[in-house]
């Protein structure tokens, strides 16, 4: 019994010190952003569908992990691509060139829109981002002063907005969507009050802080990453609103509505034409040293930037992608054939 | 007289008898309210995996089947492309859309503009086309014939036979267009619309049309990620507690190890993730997102689990054994392989089941690998790219499409299944070796 275990443990070391080898890669390998994450996946699947080379293995690690794997270095050991819900920025650029990867090319890949929905059935507002400001954020300008938000109900915030209870369901710190949410209504509504930009000249980093902290005293409900989660508990819940991101509106717009922003519903169209205020780009990029080296990038690129994937009635946009403009889309599709990469 | 003064404070109304009867009904009674209690946990806790077995099913019980629609289709070789040439290759480059869309319009005559075509077209799941490939390489001689045949339906449609989106005309972002809803009665009045068992479930790997999705390659990856756990940690762990437990001396060095193992077994796993990363990836340059690093990482949460297990399995084996075989003559090697490893087995097969169970289970160490991962072929060996059960049960439940959702049920219930299976074999392993002295 002894010995029989043993050589069977011999096999296993063996062949793990088989495997520790320095392989080949024949597959493309793509990292980075969850919101990205539905649409790179369709590309693949349609990639790997037409025969000639393996689908892509697609992982969803968030925007700055995508980036932490993507910066590590060259080599088949390191992805290929890297998803992102928001532009790259310089500190990452930064990072990359110091692991040897320097020519990274860039591709816009179209929108995404982030909604403020409620059951249908529930009472629906029409808020201004500031409005969402003061009834989310932590702390918020009273009277010329920065107090602990004191707003219970909406119309509290304004006599035309119900008066119902602030329950908003969202996304925890770890989400993109989050950040994305932060920066498009948060910063943007909070220059709009004196006394915060009053704050901003003086003091950058306490402005900061006051704009990118949301309340904690339970009227904004972290809901988990879960997206079907906040739609559930919507359909059960009409006196709560959610926030998530368009493609899970689009999938349930049998049970929920999305509210106006600064009076713009979430929309396809008005996303795709920037009307609606929280909407935000989103990128792949490429690491173009490994064009010619794992085999299928450029094709891949070809069918991500192809008219019947992120064209306006591209299988992307089934998936819930709010497409570029005519003009854009062009720009980019050359952009990403010429493997442009980005300047520093 | 301190005797009569004690009697007076006790309650000298009272006679003995009666005290102590009250006093048993007291402790009969805290006894029941204690059993009441005892089952109450109990009930609550069946309430509860009854409330979560009810909600798993009644959401995932209708992917097991999936609803195909009836059409005619001509395999004309002029939609197709491949007029002239009807060499394998041509056959399997055709263009099958094209003839299941023509299919359809002949079929509805009444969707004339470009929209409404569309909306017609999106009725068939865009993998309709594999099965129409399949049957034309089978038999060529189908060039230019016109055949019945069933086709994959879209989610959407799926979802509104299933009753699972609203059927009725007229509401207002409903996922199906007023005109879906017609066709689609049309064709269930015409005897078109059927559902049977879901056989792509159970053959392919993950796709991003839920029609499409199937467990294979999840299950797949989780049987090699299992083979590799079990062939690491089983000798591992038995070799250590049998090192552990007969021959190693007891010293301050054996106890710390012995603490150590015990706290092992409390770490979170997500550590063990991490430590994978470290050592199997960056270290040993091992691939990512492979069922071989997975089933590493996996054998070491098991590890502390076995050794437990198999320590306490092998101190449970009486002295007397041991001393009668040494009193024989044997070797202490000879004692511990001819009759303290095989008394112990059953105990240590039970533990080490157990251990695996809670490994397939396990998605948070994966993430730290790569094998929460969108992957859609099969892995043909443990070194190919794969996800496991649970990390496919996580990745549809993210998915926004409506029908990941009874998916994610059923993937839980397919999961559920390989854990009770698990688990019954180690209680029958137990049952049939167990030995009582």
């Amino acid at each position: 019994m002894l010995r029989k275990t043993m050589a069977v443990a011999a096999i296993a070391v063996a062949s793990i010190a088989v495997a520790g080898t320095a392989h080949a890669r024949d597959q493309i390998r793509v990292v980075g952003s969850s919101t990205v994450y539905p649409f790179t996946t369709a590309v693949a699947e349609q990639f790997g569908k037409t025969g000639k080379f393996k689908t892509p293995v697609v992982e969803s690690t968030g925007t700055g992990g995508g980036f932490k794997l993507f910066c590590a270095g060259v080599g088949p050991d390191h992805p290929d691509i890297s998803d992102a819900s928001r532009a790259i920025k310089a500190s990452e650029i930064e990072t990359c060139a110091k692991n040897g990867v320097s020519d990274i090319v860039e591709v816009k890949i179209g929108y995404d829109g982030i909604v403020l929905a409620a059951a249908k059935r529930a009472h629906h507002i029409d808020v201004t981002r500031q409005q969402l400001f003061l009834a989310l954020a932590k702390e918020v300008p009273v009277n010329g002063k920065l107090v602990e938000n004191p707003y219970v109900t909406w119309n509290q915030i304004d006599p035309k907005l119900p008066a119902q209870k602030i329950e908003v369901l969202g996304p925890p710190p770890t989400s993109g969507t989050r950040d994305a949410f932060i920066e498009l209504v948060f910063e943007h509504a909070a220059e709009s009050f004196p006394e915060l930009k009053e704050l901003k000249k003086t003091d950058e980093k306490a402005f900061k802080k006051a704009f990118s902290s949301i309340r904690e005293d339970g009227a904004y409900i972290e809901a988990g990453e879960n997206d079907n989660l906040i739609v559930q508990k919507l359909d059960a819940n009409p006196n709560a609103f959610g926030i998530f991101g368009y493609s899970f509106l689009e999938q349930n717009e049998d049970k929920i509505q999305g509210s106006k922003v600064d009076g713009v519903a979430p929309s396809f169209d008005d996303i795709a034409s920037a009307k609606y205020p929280v909407s935000r780009p989103l990128f792949i990029y490429v690491k173009k040293a490994h064009v010619g080296q794992i085999p299928g990038i450029k094709e891949f690129l070809a069918e991500y930037s192809s008219e019947k994937s992120w064209g306006k009635t591209g299988y992307l946009a089934d998936k819930g992608l709010i497409p570029l403009a005519d003009g854009e889309r062009k720009e980019w599709a050359a952009k990403a054939t010429a493997l442009e990469t980005l300047k520093k | 007289m301190t005797e009569t003064t004690q009697m007076a404070r006790l309650g000298a109304v009272r006679p003995t008898a009666e005290i102590v009867a009250a006093r048993l009904k007291r402790r009969h009674n805290a006894e029941r309210r204690f059993r009441a209690v005892g089952l109450g946990a109990v009930l609550l806790a069946l309430g509860f995996l009854g409330v979560l077995l009810f909600t798993i099913v009644g959401n995932g019980i209708t992917a097991f089947v999936q609803t195909s629609i009836r059409v005619d289709v001509t395999f004309d070789p002029a939609q197709l492309g491949i007029e002239g040439d009807t060499s394998a290759d041509a056959l399997a480059a055709a263009n099958y859309q094209a003839i299941i869309k023509q299919a359809l319009y002949r079929t509805f005559p009444e969707a004339k503009t470009r929209g409404e075509q569309r909306q017609l077209g999106a009725m068939v799941s865009s993998g309709a086309d594999i099965e129409l490939r399949k049957m034309l390489i089978a038999d060529p001689a189908l060039l230019g014939q016109t055949r019945s045949v069933w086709l994959l339906a879209d989610d959407d449609i799926d979802m509104a036979v299933k009753g699972h989106i609203p059927r009725q005309p007229g509401i207002a972002g409903n996922r199906l267009s007023d005109n879906e809803i017609r066709w689609l009665d049309e064709l269930e009045s015409r005897g078109a619309v059927k559902t049977r068992f879901n056989t792509l479930l159970w053959t392919s790997g993950d796709s991003r049309e839920p029609e499409l999705a199937g467990l294979w390659g999840a299950v797949v990856g989780s049987i090699y990620s299992l083979i590799i756990t079990l062939l690491v940690s089983f000798p591992l762990g038995v070799a250590t507690s049998v090192y552990l437990e007969e021959f190693a001396p007891k010293n301050r060095w054996t106890d710390l190890i012995e603490v150590n193992i015990n706290n092992l077994a409390a770490v979170p796993s997500v550590v063990f993730g991490l430590l994978g990363l470290a050592v199997f990836l960056n270290i040993f340059g091992m691939p990512r997102s492979a069922p071989l690093v997975g089933g590493l990482v996996l054998a070491l949460i098991c590890l502390p689990t076995i050794i437990i297990a198999a320590r306490a399995a092998m101190k449970a084996v009486p002295p007397s054994i041991r001393e009668a075989a040494a009193g024989l003559g044997a070797s202490k090697l000879q004692v511990v392989t001819d009759h303290v490893l095989p008394l112990s087995m059953p105990g240590i097969l039970t533990g080490t089941i157990l251990g695996m169970a809670h490994a397939l289970g396990e998605t948070a160490p994966l993430l730290m690998i790569g094998m929460v991962a969108f992957i859609v072929d099969i892995p043909a060996t443990p070194l190919d790219p794969s996800a496991v059960l649970p990390v496919q049960v996580y990745l549809w439940a993210d998915s926004p499409e409506r029908a990941f959702v009874e998916r994610t049920s059923a993937a839980i219930m397919v999961l559920l299944l390989f854990l009770a299976l698990m688990n019954l074999s180690a209680i029958l392993l137990r049952k049939k070796f167990e030995r009582r002295w």
